[in-house]
């Protein structure tokens, strides 16, 4: 791993000044380490923010519940307050990699990254999430914009996600077998008025499948989406699944996510 | 360089190290702590699975200044006066290793999942050791190891 200069922030402010263009914000470190010591990532200046109290820690007030960017994967798993308001994000955290990873990966940092294949970005999307960064809220909806990136400006810090509480919910996958990452996940949500259903894995970034979403609207019911033919034309191909089979999984996912709720 | 201040293994530790040192080459390198073992270099394995303030974590991973000020536990820690560990007798006595590399993770993490769930079930334990891969038991023998063990401990 090629050389950098290490830094403990102690607050959100000083974490921003550091910040500069050949910088990194560590959280739990669980990408960014990997990618630093394969090359796919060099900084000059790692900024660790897990050590601001802030940034950590989960809320719930009666609409919603809001988790600090620096708060761990057991932590939010463990929650006895999340699994009461939503049990889905519990058992979300409780699937992310190995327990290792939970012990030190962070929401904030996932929602960061913005991996095509990772869980958390489906939640936001599907509990209609707020991003509160040091700067602004942003809404999940426009957060994410494709392959590893986000609306993040330079130096800008995410503090919590606010998840809207839904109504019913549940997040299933068909995991990679060796990584546990999603082949694909579909994340159901069925809020007061309307029903988004978060796809993860199937394309090059988190979506709101709309065809879906109308469909359960209407009707919340796993028959109204059985036999639904996805355009598979943006899905992604690879080793582990081709478009076709991706395009198939999300509906299978989608039905067992409806009949968990 | 910074400097790096650890209780590991009960011992007070400090010692000067680039910014960019790994827990594992810190363990390995700096303390000559060999017990953790360097599998795959890339999160998969586990070989290097160590404790830090309690909880286990894959020290190739992880930087030294990251867990700065912490308790580390390595598999060095885990005998009391040189005597194995109840989890280390029961990796022995059931065939819970044939080359061995992958133990030193596998024993770590196992003593992790029964200081947080001292009955698990199979399933659990399967589950928990996801993150550790061996490639010579087939695994039988590791589980009923820490079955065993939670029996012990």
């Amino acid at each position: 791993m090629k050389d950098f200069n290490y830094h403990s922030a102690k607050d959100s402010k000083e974490a921003s000044k550091l910040a500069s263009s050949s910088s990194a914000f560590l959280a739990g470190g669980m990408t960014t380490i990997p990618s630093m010591k394969l090359g796919l990532a060099t900084y000059k200046d790692l900024i660790d923010i897990k050590n601001i109290k802030k940034l950590s820690g989960i809320k719930v007030s009666g609409r919603s519940v809001t988790i600090g960017a620096a708060t761990k994967h057991v932590e939010v798993s463990n929650s006895k307050d999340v699994k009461k308001a939503i049990p889905s994000l519990s058992s979300l955290a409780e699937g992310i990699g190995d327990p290792q990873v939970r012990n030190r990966g962070t929401i904030g940092g996932s929602i960061a990254n913005n991996d095509p294949s990772a869980d958390y970005p489906s939640a936001c999307i599907a509990l209609n999430a707020t991003i509160h960064t040091n700067e602004r809220k942003i809404e999940a909806a426009k957060f994410f914009k494709g392959m590893f990136e986000t609306a993040l400006k330079k130096g800008e810090l995410i503090e919590a996600i606010e998840f809207q509480i839904p109504e019913k919910s549940s997040y299933q996958k068909h995991p990679n077998p060796a990584s546990r990452y999603a082949i694909v996940g579909v994340y159901v949500a069925k809020h007061k008025g309307d029903v988004n259903v978060a796809v993860t894995g199937a394309k090059s970034c988190v979506y709101n499948d709309k065809e879906m979403s109308k469909a359960l609207s209407g009707n919340f019911s796993s028959s109204s989406i059985d036999g639904m033919d996805l355009d598979s034309s943006e899905m992604n191909t690879d080793m582990h699944a081709s478009a076709e089979f991706r395009a198939s999984l999300v509906v299978t996912q989608a039905k067992k996510a409806v009949d968990a709720c | 360089m910074g400097k790096i201040s650890l209780e590991v293994n009960g011992r007070k530790v400090e010692k000067e190290a680039p910014d960019n040192t790994l827990l594992s080459t810190f363990l390995r390198e700096h303390l000559q702590l060999t017990g953790t073992h360097i599998g795959c270099d890339t999160s998969q394995c586990g070989a290097c699975v160590v404790h830090v303030d309690g909880n286990s974590l894959k020290s190739c991973t992880a930087l030294a200044a990251d867990v700065n000020g912490s308790k580390v536990t390595t598999i060095e820690g885990l005998e009391t006066n040189g005597k194995m560990h109840p989890m280390q007798e029961a990796f022995k006595k059931l065939h819970g290793l044939q080359c061995g590399f992958c133990t030193p993770g596998m024993v770590m993490s196992a003593v992790d999942l029964l200081q947080k769930n001292k009955k698990p079930s199979d399933t659990e334990i399967r589950d928990w050791l996801e993150g550790n891969i061996c490639r010579c038991t087939g695994y039988q023998n590791i589980v009923a190891a820490v079955k065993e063990a939670a029996t012990k401990m």
